[in-house]
């Protein structure tokens, strides 16, 4: 029987006028890797954000396990520690080492001895390959290497759940597959993870589920051999082979 | 009197003028950090207030503000004219030290904030550890700049009749009847003393830099 | 409050005619401190070696230290030497001396972010290098540092009210003579900072106007590359 970990019933954003998405539902199964497609401004990060409560949704629910975590009173820095969020544009904290950016949401959020932390940190730092690189600051990281102190800082806080707000985007192609790479590695150990990509590579091969969103709603979702082999709806079909034109073009000219 | 008496006396001015800005410089900034953090981080009336605040005091003349402080505060309290002069001198200031503070907050703050609440960090949390340090990094060359200003308005204190480099420039100037040198000497004593604090928080600048690849 | 409010009646005429001296002060430092300040920025990007150096050993000096202390010194001090002026010419030589080095560093940074590509463009079509600087150097720069540059005129007209300090009869000297017929220091200084910031606010709406009307479509991003 799976269980779910991340459960979204009714969600609703709007900004103003603009909705953002409308009624949306959304399970995420303990193991699973969840890849969320669509074109641009359709809501997809700022579903994401509504998950890691970084903004708040107008109505509908969330929960993470058992709790409800849109209910009023909420402790909203207690449940972002237990969800782990890698940004697109990476967000390291520019004044802190590769090390100081893991370790600080040990030390001052799950208050561990500085001792420990280190261990910690090195230990995910290791995890994301880049234990050599523990002393740099983010400037002297190349992007795939900043992605990747951005994935071990959220994985240090042993989250529930991983949240990934288009990893790769922001970054040059050549730099993609290291991020991928962890990502995937990640996807064999069982971490639960919620994708919004446009990496169809990484998604017929690594998701569990995919999920077709477009104007806030969500189109069609299945297995990636559903998705990509026999689409229920047209509109699935043609993004898909868009995306993948588009995309294969784009590694072509990059080699 | 000889010209190395006549230098001196001028020169242990310097007392006054360097505490004029010592009490003046923190002061400002002490006041203009809090009016910044809530200007930034306190909500719409309070952002409304501190920019009526920042536009009043700065779009007035710093000698007329220090005039109706330093009389104001001599009316109420009864402090020399040292500490009513420089403290006024701080409040002035105090306006264009926020908008720095406000300026260096904003550009770090958004984005930065966001991932530190992501990890869990509290707001303060993120504000004291994410979005402060590189703050702070950001405000020090407008700061350097402030400070160059306060150390050479810091002769305005002289028309409180306080004794720093200009007054005893003025009184020596007055008994030797060479007001040329006197002058020219307090030139170059305010000259060196900015010179100095601009070079020393150069490097401090450069201390604190962050390390990245060209 | 309404004492206070009388103030402005009583000594109505004489703020006015101070403002209108403050006035005078600000435009005639602008007009001194433009004219010396572009001439110091030409000498800084395109002078020999010692007049660069001499250019940037003025602005460093006259940046570096208190505008009072050279103001004295060109009123109490250079009659030593037997060149005397009076209070008024005085306050606009220190004025105007001033704001050049301050105007002379907006100036440099405008001519700067133009570049050598446009004096290599002139230069290619026959002209001389000052003709290419009065020609095709120059006017971009002015444009392109109006929006920096518009700072300065509020600067310098609050920097004026220290002038009072030479007994010159601007703004904040009517404001001396009115706080020491009531002794109200408080009050009369407060009725004198309103009406710095009144002219302050005409300034700055003067001045954006302007540059609004000066724009240029296109003309900052062209120049920025």
């Amino acid at each position: 029987m799976p269980k779910p970990i991340l459960t979204i019933k009714n969600l609703t954003k709007t900004y103003g006028k603009n909705v953002i998405f409308q009624n949306l539902d959304l399970t995420v199964n303990e193991g699973n890797t969840i890849v969320i497609i669509g074109p641009s401004g359709t809501g997809k990060s700022t579903l994401l954000r509504c998950i890691n409560l970084l903004t708040r949704p107008n109505s509908g629910q969330i929960w993470l396990d058992d709790l409800e975590i849109t209910a009023k009173g909420t402790d909203e820095d207690q449940v972002r520690q237990h969800i782990g969020m890698v940004f697109q544009n990476f967000l390291l904290f520019n004044h802190l080492t590769a090390l100081g950016n893991v370790k600080l949401g040990l030390t001052k959020v799950k208050h561990m001895s500085e001792e420990a932390a280190t261990q910690k940190a090195m230990h995910e730092l290791s995890r994301v390959g880049l234990a050599d690189r523990a002393n740099h600051y983010p400037g002297q990281l190349s992007g795939g290497q900043q992605q990747r102190v951005g994935i071990a800082r959220a994985l240090a806080m042993d989250p529930r759940v991983m949240l990934f707000d288009e990893p790769t985007s922001a970054l040059d192609p050549e730099l993609i597959g290291e991020v991928l790479e962890v990502m995937r590695q990640l996807a064999l150990e069982g971490m639960t993870m919620l994708v919004v990509t446009h990496e169809m590579g990484f998604a017929r091969e690594v998701a569990d589920r995919i999920v077709f969103m477009e104007k806030g709603y969500i189109v069609e979702e299945g297995s990636p051999d559903e998705m990509f082999n026999h689409p229920k709806f047209d509109r699935t079909r043609e993004f898909l082979w868009k995306i993948t034109e588009l995309y294969g073009k784009k590694e072509k000219e990059a080699k | 009197m000889d010209f190395g008496q006549f230098v001196s006396y001028i020169a242990s001015g310097t007392v006054f003028t360097v505490g004029v800005t010592l009490i003046a410089l923190p002061s400002g900034l002490l006041v203009g950090s809090i009016l910044a953090l809530l200007y930034v981080y306190g909500g719409k009336t309070a952002a409304r207030v501190m920019k009526v605040y920042s536009t009043i005091f700065r779009g007035i003349p710093p000698i007329v503000l220090l005039f109706i402080l330093f009389f104001a505060v001599s009316k109420g309290i009864n402090l020399s004219a040292f500490w009513a002069g420089s403290l006024s001198l701080g409040m002035v200031s105090s306006a264009y030290q926020m908008e720095i503070v406000r300026g260096s907050l904003l550009s770090v703050s958004g984005d930065q904030l966001m991932a530190a609440r992501a990890v869990g960090l509290s707001r303060l949390q993120a504000i004291r550890y994410v979005v402060l340090p590189q703050a702070v990094r950001l405000a020090i060359p407008p700061w350097s700049n402030e400070a160059a200003i306060i150390i050479k308005d810091s002769s305005l204190v002289y028309a409180l009749g306080v004794p720093e480099i200009l007054r005893r420039a003025q009184l020596i100037g007055a008994s030797s009847q060479r007001y040329l040198l006197a002058y020219l000497s307090a030139a170059i004593i305010y000259f060196l003393l900015v010179f100095a604090t601009t070079r020393l928080l150069e490097l401090l600048e450069n201390k604190l830099t962050i390390p990245s690849n060209p | 409050m309404l004492t206070w409010l009388g103030y402005f009646k009583r000594f109505g005429m004489n703020f006015l005619r101070g403002a209108g001296v403050t006035l005078e002060l600000t435009a005639m430092g602008l007009a001194i401190g433009f004219v010396l300040g572009l001439l110091l920025a030409l000498a800084r990007c395109y002078g020999p070696k010692w007049l660069r150096a001499t250019a940037a050993a003025y602005i460093a000096v006259f940046r570096g230290t208190p505008l009072l202390v050279q103001l004295f010194i060109i009123y109490y001090g250079l009659p030593e030497l037997g060149i005397a002026f009076s209070q008024t010419t005085a306050a606009y030589l220190a004025l105007g001396l001033n704001s050049a080095a301050y105007q002379a560093e907006y100036l440099r940074g405008s001519i700067n972010a133009i570049g050598d590509a446009q004096m290599q463009a002139g230069r290619s079509i026959g002209l001389s290098k000052w003709q290419t600087i009065c020609h095709i150097i120059l006017p971009q720069a002015l444009r392109l540092a109006l929006p920096s540059w518009s700072n300065e005129p509020i600067s310098l007209l609050k920097t004026t009210a220290i002038v009072f300090l030479i007994a010159v009869q601007d703004l904040m000297a009517e404001g001396k003579r009115a706080a020491t017929a009531t002794f109200d220091f408080v009050g009369i200084y407060l009725a004198v900072a309103v009406v710095y910031l009144v002219m302050v606010f005409l300034l700055d709406a003067l001045l954006k106007f302007l540059e609004r009307k000066t724009k240029i479509p296109g003309m900052e991003l062209e120049t920025r590359r």
